[in-house]
């Protein structure tokens, strides 16, 4: 079954067109990567999946319903979360409050008026927080202002915001970048071992094609807001095309 | 986060002695007396209140004090339909203010930053306006509200007070008037009536900053677009936030209506919104204890400056030759009286400048020269 299905979706800025036809599908439970050069409109494409860009024409439907002018909390909240490209988190909170945030609004919804409760009535999320800071390796910074992270940290308490949430569908933009050989690895298995066990559908954007090739069941490449392939990883490699117009240029 | 249950509980005490003790405090400053002190109550409900809005999400209000404005005029109404009884005037205050911050928050908070903060700015002035105008027959225009001896006072006993009184417990009575160290200290019913909601609501900013729902408010602050991408909708909330706030707002001008039984449309004017947003950042702005200092301060000083005249400035410079002290009382006369909101002013951008973190900044940065202990995060 496919849980993601985009089709015919054009977006232009002024003279760039950044978008144009894209057609995608997502069937459920898999790891679907795009790849594609700086500026391909991969992540345009994301950005017109969470409502923080309507794309000018095209269908985006998930589980069979239309993405297409839900507010963005409400996307979130029928299951898909995203982990930014640049980290967005909350600079001035802590690596907790960060990950109990997205934690909390997975559970309480989009909006709960309880302004006496008290924190440590929520000891469960807590520790939900907690397992997943443990599994991305950041449960010995749990109450460091985020904003004094190093980046690759940042990008790490970036994913366990979106892993949190038990997405059905969880968007990684670029998820690796900046992070070290022994970090990637470890991302790599956490997604893996994610993707099995929690059966979470993957959209991941990505340059690093050692991530891609362990990762993906499905690979689209996207160049100049055009997919040019959509297939499986085997064929991708040895594809002229992609060679053209993404590995020759980027290696 | 896990010890602050000990540090808040150790903060709240400290809160509740340094309130209770006011009278004694205040006495070898001359802030000794009950209109003083009854001022230092209110208005730190309302920074604390503003503080919620402000400190936490970052939305500054202009327009604040409409709230502190209709929660007079609503406790002034319940003066003079039911009786001299101080509650139901606060229950109103409460109300009435919490009706209008629903409605003036629901519609400036369809805009963020500067557009939300002159939504709020143009709403105090309509509201301003029209207490002048059309709604003389509830605002007593120019006059002010007040209370004739032909009000209704339907619920007013025949045997009580006929002053503003909880359960015949007079408001302006003074029971107690000790020497301290030279000083008189006025103890004073109002002062301790408007002293026990001072600590409520200290008490309850205290829950609200700590809560889950404190957490989603500071979030906003920080990245309101990633908290909607997060899936929280951040409107609620900041309405929430608003309408907590403008209760807060509305109990200071209920009190306020208790202690002097008057309201005018003065109250909601933009200054006395502006005076709210300087006694929150002069305090520290975000900190539990800095609004309600900065509200003090500012007050203290405004009682202070405004009751020096000519006349108290000839007699501090009496020792210099007659040139010199006219000339001395010339420069400093525009600073004083009404003019104090120059040396407001200047005070206001002094701190800005070298204390960005607001009175409560400079003495926690104070607090660790002193100590020896150059720590920079709180632990
Ligand atoms: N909001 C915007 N307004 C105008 N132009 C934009 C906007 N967002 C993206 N673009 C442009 O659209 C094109 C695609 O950008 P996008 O960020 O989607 O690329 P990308 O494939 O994610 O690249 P990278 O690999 O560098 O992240 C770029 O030329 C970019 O400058
Ligand atoms: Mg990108």
């Amino acid at each position: 079954m496919q849980i993601l299905e985009v089709k015919g979706v054009n977006k232009r800025f002024g003279g760039l067109q950044a978008l144009n036809d894209v057609n995608l599908s997502v069937s459920e439970g898999a790891i679907h990567a795009i790849i594609g050069p700086n500026g391909a409109g991969k992540s345009t494409l994301l950005n017109c999946f969470i409502g923080r860009l309507n794309p000018d024409s095209g269908s985006v439907t998930f589980n069979g319903n239309s993405l297409l002018g839900m507010k963005p909390h409400e996307i979130n909240q029928v299951g898909v979360s995203r982990v930014f490209q640049t980290p967005e988190i909350f600079v001035d909170l802590t690596v907790l409050e960060n990950v109990m945030i997205p934690a909390l609004a997975h559970r309480d919804g989009a909006f709960k008026l309880n302004p006496f409760r008290r924190m440590r009535q929520e000891t469960d999320m807590r520790d939900k927080a907690i397992d997943v800071l443990e599994d991305i390796g950041l449960e010995d910074k749990l109450d460091m202002t985020a904003s004094s992270m190093s980046r690759g940290d940042k990008r790490r308490l970036e994913m366990a915001m979106g892993l949190v949430q038990d997405p059905k569908l969880l968007l990684l933009d670029e998820p690796t970048a900046g992070m070290s050989r022994a970090d990637t690895n470890n991302t790599i298995d956490v997604l893996k071992h994610i993707g099995d066990s929690r059966g979470i559908t993957m959209v991941i954007i990505e340059h690093d094609m050692h991530v891609v090739f362990s990762l993906a069941d499905k690979i689209s490449v996207l160049a100049q807001g055009t997919v040019i392939v959509e297939d499986v990883p085997g064929n991708i490699k040895g594809n002229p095309k992609v060679q053209e117009a993404y590995l020759g240029t980027a290696n | 986060m896990n010890n602050s249950k000990y540090s808040d509980a150790a903060l709240l005490l400290f809160f509740i002695i340094m309130v209770v003790a006011g009278p004694f405090i205040l006495a070898p400053f001359g802030g000794s007396y009950p209109d003083l002190l009854q001022k230092f109550a209110i208005f730190g409900i309302f920074a604390i209140g503003f503080n919620i809005l402000f400190g936490l999400t970052g939305y500054l209000s202009f327009g604040h004090a409409v709230f502190l404005g209709v929660g007079s005029y609503g406790a002034v109404w319940m003066f003079k339909l039911l009786s001299y009884n101080v509650l139901p005037a606060l229950v109103m205050a409460v109300v009435v203010a919490g009706f209008f911050s629903v409605v003036i928050g629901y519609i400036s908070l369809r805009r963020s930053g500067i557009y939300f903060s002159i939504l709020t700015l143009a709403f105090a002035q309509m509201m301003f306006n029209v207490a002048y105008s059309v709604a003389t027959p509830i605002t007593n225009g120019e006059t002010g509200l007040q209370i004739y001896n032909d009000d209704p006072q339907w619920l007013q006993g025949a045997d009580s007070p006929l002053t503003t009184n909880l359960f015949g417990l007079k408001m302006n009575e003074v029971f107690w008037r000790p020497e301290f160290f030279g000083f008189e200290a006025q103890f004073n019913v109002g002062y301790y009536f408007c002293a026990f909601f001072l600590v409520i609501a200290f008490y309850l900013a205290l829950r609200i900053t700590r809560s889950p729902f404190g957490m989603m408010l500071r979030a906003i602050k920080t990245n309101q677009n990633r908290l909607s991408f997060t899936g929280v909708s951040t409107r609620p909330y900041m309405l929430a936030a608003f309408v907590i706030s403008g209760m807060y707002a509305g109990l200071a001008g209920g009190l306020w209506a208790c202690m002097d039984p008057l309201a005018g449309a003065e109250r909601m004017q933009w200054t006395a919104s502006g005076e709210v947003v300087l006694m929150t950042i002069l305090g520290g702005a975000g900190t539990m204890l800095g609004p309600v200092l900065g509200a003090g301060f500012i007050k203290y000083f405004e009682a202070i400056f405004s009751k020096i005249n000519d006349q108290v400035l000839h007699s501090w410079f009496a020792f210099m030759p007659d040139g010199m002290e006219n000339f001395m009382v010339a420069i400093v006369h525009p600073f004083v009286g009404k003019g104090w909101h120059l040396t407001l002013g200047l005070l206001f951008m002094m701190i800005v400048i070298f204390l960005p973190g607001g009175l409560i900044g400079g003495l926690t940065s104070l607090g660790r020269v002193l100590t020896g202990r150059g720590r920079k995060s709180k632990g």
